[in-house]
């Protein structure tokens, strides 16, 4: 009885300490540089620098692929990655014309790739030790409101005063259609930040679990988890941002096509 | 049990709120199954339309999700971004 007694108070001794000496949960945004802007205090965190190191990628690989495309002429086989390239141009390209229209689809095609592009890498971040930038709910936000810009830009141009009047089409339902426009990007930005940030905290929380040499044999194990977290779901929420933003605007455009 | 600080009950509150908060959770599940369901009978009548099913099927469902994203977005604020803290 006393053996088992002192075996359980050792084991409990040594969990405790293991998780003592495990650093501190972090899965909030880390500041890294403390500015002082005109007597306001910001942060650089580890959200523009991801920002930025996904950039670089971004731009690396157009360049990449600008430069292939420049050589290439009638007779040679295009490679593995121009062919990558292209099946990612034709997907956007037919995605924007079947939702937006022939004539308004190609003016679109830009913004809607590079829109589902960053998504893509940013939210793919993740399995790449990085803190998914679409986990700061700035960043989101911010998407989202460029995409309130185009929407009320785009109403104005092809509906003119309409795109007013149409608020107070049923006269007592104003209160709800103006909250409406209001909840648009918001929503757009929650969804997108709810869904990266549920898998960083739960993969975080699960990470925080184990102690370290626990964590190097069991990383395998998490692999479904990451392949649902970050490719799946990070996968889905560009492709639906992306076709939010598109069906959207497209409203605007009313039976023109 | 008189020394419980009154920074201790509010986490204490805080966590059992952000609990709480994630019951919204239920909703969206049983909405997507039903959309889910829904499309795979779609797919099941009309299989040559299954791009259009898919699409429309992963509009809905990510809309349907909102109420539950308010739901987690409140449980994430109470975790990590108390407001209640800051009124002691």
């Amino acid at each position: 009885m006393v053996l088992a007694g002192n075996a359980t108070r050792i084991a409990g001794e040594l969990l405790t300490k293991a998780a003592a000496e495990e650093e501190e949960l972090q899965l909030g945004v880390n500041g890294l540089i403390k500015l002082n802007i005109f007597g306001h205090t910001a942060w650089i965190t580890t959200t523009h620098v991801n920002i930025l190191i996904i950039l670089a990628v971004i731009c690396i690989l157009a360049l990449i692929a600008n430069r292939k495309i420049k050589k290439i002429d009638e007779d040679t086989v295009p490679g593995p990655f121009l062919n990558i390239v292209e099946t990612i141009v034709e997907l956007i390209d037919g995605l924007t014309r079947n939702n937006m229209g022939e004539k308004h689809g190609a003016k679109f095609s830009n913004y809607i790739g590079t829109l589902f592009v960053y998504l893509i890498f940013a939210n793919l971040s993740g399995l790449f030790g990085l803190r998914a930038p679409t986990a700061d709910y700035g960043v989101p936000l911010g998407l989202a409101l460029i995409t309130f810009g185009i929407i009320h830009y785009n109403g104005f141009k092809y509906e003119k005063a309409g795109h007013i009047t149409k608020l107070f089409k049923p006269v007592v339902l104003t209160p709800i259609n103006i909250i409406g426009e209001i909840a648009t990007p918001m929503s757009m930005s929650l969804r997108l930040f709810g869904n990266v940030m549920s898998g960083t905290v739960m993969l975080g929380l699960l990470y925080g679990l184990l102690p370290k040499l626990l964590k190097l044999f069991i990383w395998p194990g998490f692999g479904f988890l990451h392949a649902y977290f970050d490719i799946f779901s990070g996968a889905i929420q560009s492709y639906v941002f992306a076709m939010l933003t598109m069906v959207f605007t497209a409203q605007c455009f009313g039976d023109e096509n | 049990m008189s020394n419980i600080t009154d920074r201790g009950l509010i986490l204490a509150c805080s966590a059992i709120g952000a609990g709480l908060a994630m019951i919204p959770g239920i909703g969206p599940g049983v909405g997507q199954g039903i959309a889910a369901g829904l499309g795979a009978n779609a797919v099941g009548r009309n299989p040559g339309a299954k791009g259009d099913i898919m699409s429309t099927m992963l509009l809905g469902q990510a809309v349907a999700e909102t109420t539950g994203l308010y739901g987690f977005a409140t449980a994430i604020i109470l975790m990590f971004a108390n407001p209640l803290i800051g009124k002691l």
